[in-house]
C-alpha cells in the first residue's frame, strides 16, 4: 500500500495539498476491503493460521508440478472418498500450468473410473471406463446421500473450495495484503485446519459423537475425521511423508483446480504491466513537454 | 463555450457531409476545439478514465454474456466454465468484476472532487444532478450484477436488498413479491436482474452522453472556480492538451486496475461467494461489495426498518440538492479555509461509515454508526447552508491565467 501511495503521490506530486489528496485516495481504498474483515467478530477466538511459503505465491509464482502430483496423489486416496471435485476433467490434469500429467497417463487414470453415461438405444443408463474429457465423478449420488454417509454433515465440493475460504488478517494487514499480492489465505486455512485436530477439547466445550475439535474450524466443532495420518499415501519422489507435507501438497492441489489458470495469468500480467509502465512514461515524458510550454506561454 | 463551429471541412465530400449532417464539425468542437481550462489538475482526468471503464465493462460484460447462462441451477458452474475452458474467460471476469470496483474508486475520486471545489454550482446544477442520476443507475447495475454469479453472497445480497421494499407501508410486501417475481429470490429473481443487469449500462451511457452535453455547455469548473473570461488566456485546446493529459492518466490507472486483474483478483470480492447460493444456509456475515458498504452502515444505523431505507436512499437522494444547500457564492475550498475542514472531515467520516458497515451490527459499531451517519445528514442539512452565511472566504484570484501564473511563476 505504500508503494501505491508513493506511485500516486509522485503522479500527482508538485504541490504540498496533492500529498492530502494521495491521502483520500488511499482513504477511499482503506474502506474498499473492509468487507474482508467482517468475520473480524469470529478473529478474537480463532487463532491465525500460521503463513506458509507457496510456490505460487507472488508476482511470478508457478505450481510446483511434483507438488500437485503428490497432492492429487493424496486428495484421490484420501479426500476423494468422501469430496467430490465436479467441476475438474481428468483431461485438466494434463494441461499446460497444472499437475502436468502425460496424456497417457491421464487417459489411464481415467479408465479406472467408472462413469455413468446413457441412455443408450435401449433407453438404459450404463456404466463405461472414464475418458480424458469425463469430470471426475462425485463419491455420492446426490446431497442427502452424502450427509447421510456422513454424520448430516456434507462434505464441501473441491473444486473452488481454496477460493471460498479464508480468514480475517484484521486492521491494517488486509489494506497490506493488496500491496504485498498475499492472495493465500484459502490455502494457508486449510493447512492449518488440516494440521489444527486436538484430541482433548478445553474444558466446558462438548463434543458430540461423530464431532471432532480443530483450532481453527470457525466454532471450533468440525465434523470431518482427521483424515491424514502419517504413511497414509505414498510418495515415490521422497518427500516426507508426513501430515504436515500432506496437508501442503493437497492445499496446493486445491488451489490448482480452484485457479487453474494462474500461471497463464501472472505471466501475462507481467508483461502487461511492463508495456503499461513504458506507455505511461512515455505519454507522461510527451504531455509534460506539451503543457511546459502552456505555463511558460500565459 | 457553446458558438458557431470553427470546423473548416477541407475537401468536397466533406463539405457535402457537413452540410447535410454536422456530425464531424460536432465532433471537432466537442474534443478538438473545446476550450479547458489551462489551469485544471489530475483530479479532473477522473472524467475521461470513467468514460474509459465504462467501455471497459460493457465490452467485457457483452462477452461475458455469451457464455453465461442465468438459471438458478447453471449460472455459478457457466461462471466457472467461463474462468476454466473460455479462451482469456478468467482475463474477462476479473476485469469485469474489478472493473466495478474501478469504477467505483474513480466515481467516488470524481464526486469528491466535485464537492472539494464547489463544482455543482450555478450554472452546473443539471451537470451535477446527471451526475447523481449516473451514480444511482452505476449502483443498480452493480448491485445486480454482483448476483448474477449466484454464490452465497449473491444470494443473500439479494435477499437483503430486495427485503428493504417491504419496509414501505401497505404496499412494502406486494412489491417485493412483484420485484422477485415469486415468493422468494429464486430463478425470476436471477433472470430479471440479467437483463436489467444488460440494459442500464446502456441507460448509464445515455445519461453520460448527456452529462457530457451539459458539460460542454456550461464549460469545465476549475481548481480556482472563477469563470473562463478570456479564452485565449485562460484555456488551451482540448486536443492535445487535455487528451495528452487524460491519456496519461488513464494509462497510469490501468496500472493500478492491472495491479488487481493479474495478482489480486480476488481481494476485492468475497470468499463467500465461490459458496454455490444455498437458501438453506446463511452466511455467518451478510456483507455487501465494499462500496456499498457506507450506505448498508447508514441502513443499520436506524434501529427502525423503515426509518433506515429512508436514510439510505435519503443520504443519496441528499447529493442532488447540494447546488442549492451549499450557499456559499465561492466555489473552491482552496478559498475556503472552514469548508476546507469539513470537507476532509465529512471524507472521513465517509470512510468510517466503509469501516462499520464492514463490522457487524452491534454494540459500540452501531452507536458509532448513527454518531457517522448524524454528521452525514448534519453536514448537508446544515454545515452546508450555514457556512456560506459565517464564512469568510479568501481573496480569489482575478482570472484562471493569473491562478497559473501564480503556481508556475511568470515567464
Amino acid at each position: 500500500m505504500n508503494s501505491i501511495r508513493q506511485g500516486l503521490n509522485h503522479m500527482f506530486g508538485r504541490t504540498a495539498k496533492s500529498v492530502g489528496f494521495a491521502a483520500l485516495l488511499a482513504a477511499g481504498l482503506l474502506a474498499a476491503p473492509m468487507a474482508s474483515t467482517a468475520d473480524a467478530a469470529d478473529a478474537h477466538a480463532m487463532p491465525q493460521p500460521p503463513r506458509q511459503s507457496w510456490s505460487f505465491g507472488g508476482p511470478f509464482g508457478t505450481y510446483d508440478r511434483a507438488q500437485l502430483q503428490r497432492g492429487f496423489k493424496v486428495y484421490r486416496n484420501v479426500c476423494a472418498a468422501c469430496h467430490s471435485m465436479k467441476l475438474v476433467a481428468f483431461r485438466n490434469l494434463s494441461d499446460p500450468g497444472g499437475p502436468e500429467f502425460s496424456e497417457a497417463q491421464v487417459k489411464a487414470l481415467a479408465a479406472e473410473y467408472q462413469i455413468k453415461d446413457g441412455p443408450n438405444d435401449a433407453g438404459d443408463m450404463f456404466e463405461r471406463p472414464g475418458r480424458p474429457a469425463d469430470r471426475f465423478p462425485a463419491p455420492f449420488a446426490n446431497d442427502n446421500e452424502a450427509r447421510s454417509a456422513n454424520n448430516g454433515a456434507l462434505p464441501p465440493d473441491f473444486s473452488v473450495l481454496a477460493k471460498a475460504r479464508t480468514y480475517s488478517r484484521g486492521f491494517p494487514w488486509f489494506l497490506i495484503d493488496a500491496a504485498i499480492q498475499y492472495q493465500e489465505h484459502g490455502v494457508d486455512y486449510i493447512v492449518a485446519l488440516l494440521n489444527g485436530y486436538k484430541d482433548e477439547a478445553p474444558h466446558g466445550v462438548t463434543v458430540l459423537p461423530g464431532q471432532y475439535y480443530n483450532e481453527y474450524m470457525p466454532g471450533h466443532i468440525i465434523s470431518m475425521a482427521p483424515p491424514l495420518s502419517a504413511d497414509v499415501v505414498e510418495y515415490e519422489d521422497g518427500a516426507p511423508q508426513t501430515v504436515e507435507q500432506y496437508s501442503k501438497d493437497v492445499a496446493a492441489f486445491m488451489m490448482w483446480a480452484a485457479e487453474p489458470k494462474l500461471e497463464d495469468r501472472k505471466r501475462t500480467g507481467a508483461k502487461v504491466m511492463l508495456f503499461l509502465l513504458v506507455l505511461t512514461f512515455l505519454l507522461y515524458l510527451t504531455k509534460r513537454h506539451l503543457w511546459d510550454r502552456v505555463y511558460r506561454e500565459v | 463555450m457553446s458558438g458557431h463551429s470553427t470546423y473548416v471541412p477541407k475537401s468536397a465530400l466533406a463539405r457535402w457531409f457537413e452540410s447535410r449532417l454536422p456530425l464531424v464539425g460536432f465532433m471537432y468542437d466537442s474534443f478538438v476545439a473545446y476550450p479547458t481550462p489551462r489551469n485544471l489538475n489530475y483530479w479532473w482526468t477522473f472524467g475521461a478514465i470513467l468514460s474509459l471503464m465504462l467501455v471497459v465493462q460493457l465490452i467485457t460484460g457483452i462477452v461475458l454474456a455469451m457464455h453465461y447462462t442465468p438459471h438458478v441451477d447453471l449460472a455459478f458452474n457457466s461462471v466457472e466454465h467461463i474462468m476454466r475452458d473460455v479462451n482469456w474467460g478468467w482475463l474477462l471476469r476479473y476485469m469485469h468484476a474489478n472493473g466495478a470496483s474501478m469504477f467505483f474508486v474513480a466515481v467516488y475520486i470524481h464526486m469528491l472532487r466535485g464537492l472539494y471545489y464547489g463544482s455543482y454550482k450555478a450554472p452546473r446544477e443539471i451537470l451535477w444532478i446527471l451526475g447523481v442520476v449516473i451514480f444511482l443507475l452505476m449502483m443498480a447495475t452493480a448491485f445486480m450484477g454482483y448476483v448474477l454469479p449466484w454464490g452465497q453472497m449473491s444470494f443473500w445480497g439479494a435477499t437483503v436488498i430486495t427485503n428493504l421494499f417491504s419496509a414501505i407501508p401497505y404496499v412494502g410486501d406486494a412489491i417485493t413479491t412483484w420485484l422477485w417475481g415469486g415468493y422468494s429470490v429464486d430463478n425470476p429473481t436471477l433472470n430479471r436482474f440479467f437483463s436489467l443487469h444488460y440494459l442500464l449500462p446502456f441507460m448509464i451511457a445515455a445519461v453520460v452522453v448527456l452529462h457530457v452535453w451539459a458539460l460542454h455547455v456550461v464549460g469545465q469548473n476549475n481548481p480556482a472556480g472563477v469563470e473562463v473570461k478570456n479564452l485565449a488566456r485562460d484555456t488551451v485546446a482540448f486536443t492535445p492538451y487535455a487528451t495528452m493529459k487524460d491519456a496519461f492518466a488513464m494509462s497510469a490507472f490501468l496500472l493500478f486496475f492491472c495491479w488487481f486483474i493479474f495478482y489480486v483478483p480476488n481481494y476485492l470480492g468475497h470468499a463467500d461467494n465461490y459458496i454455490l447460493a444455498n437458501p438453506s444456509t446463511t452466511p455467518a456475515h451478510i456483507v455487501p461489495e465494499w462500496y456499498f458498504l457506507p450506505f448498508y452502515a447508514i441502513l443499520r444505523a436506524i434501529p427502525s426498518k423503515l426509518g433506515g431505507v429512508i436514510a439510505m436512499f435519503g443520504s443519496i437522494a441528499v447529493l442532488a440538492f447540494l447546488p442549492w444547500l451549499d450557499t456559499s457564492r465561492v466555489r473552491s475550498a482552496t478559498y475556503r479555509p472552514v469548508f476546507k475542514v469539513f470537507f476532509w472531515a465529512f471524507t472521513l467520516c465517509c470512510v468510517g461509515l466503509g469501516y462499520l458497515g464492514a463490522m457487524p451490527a452491534e454494540g459500540g459499531y452501531i452507536t458509532a454508526a448513527q454518531i457517522l451517519t448524524a454528521f452525514y445528514f448534519v453536514f448537508f442539512l446544515v454545515i452546508l447552508p450555514l457556512l456560506g452565511l459565517f464564512e469568510t472566504p479568501r481573496p480569489l484570484p482575478a482570472s484562471i491565467a493569473d491562478d497559473v501564473l501564480a503556481k508556475h511563476g511568470a515567464h
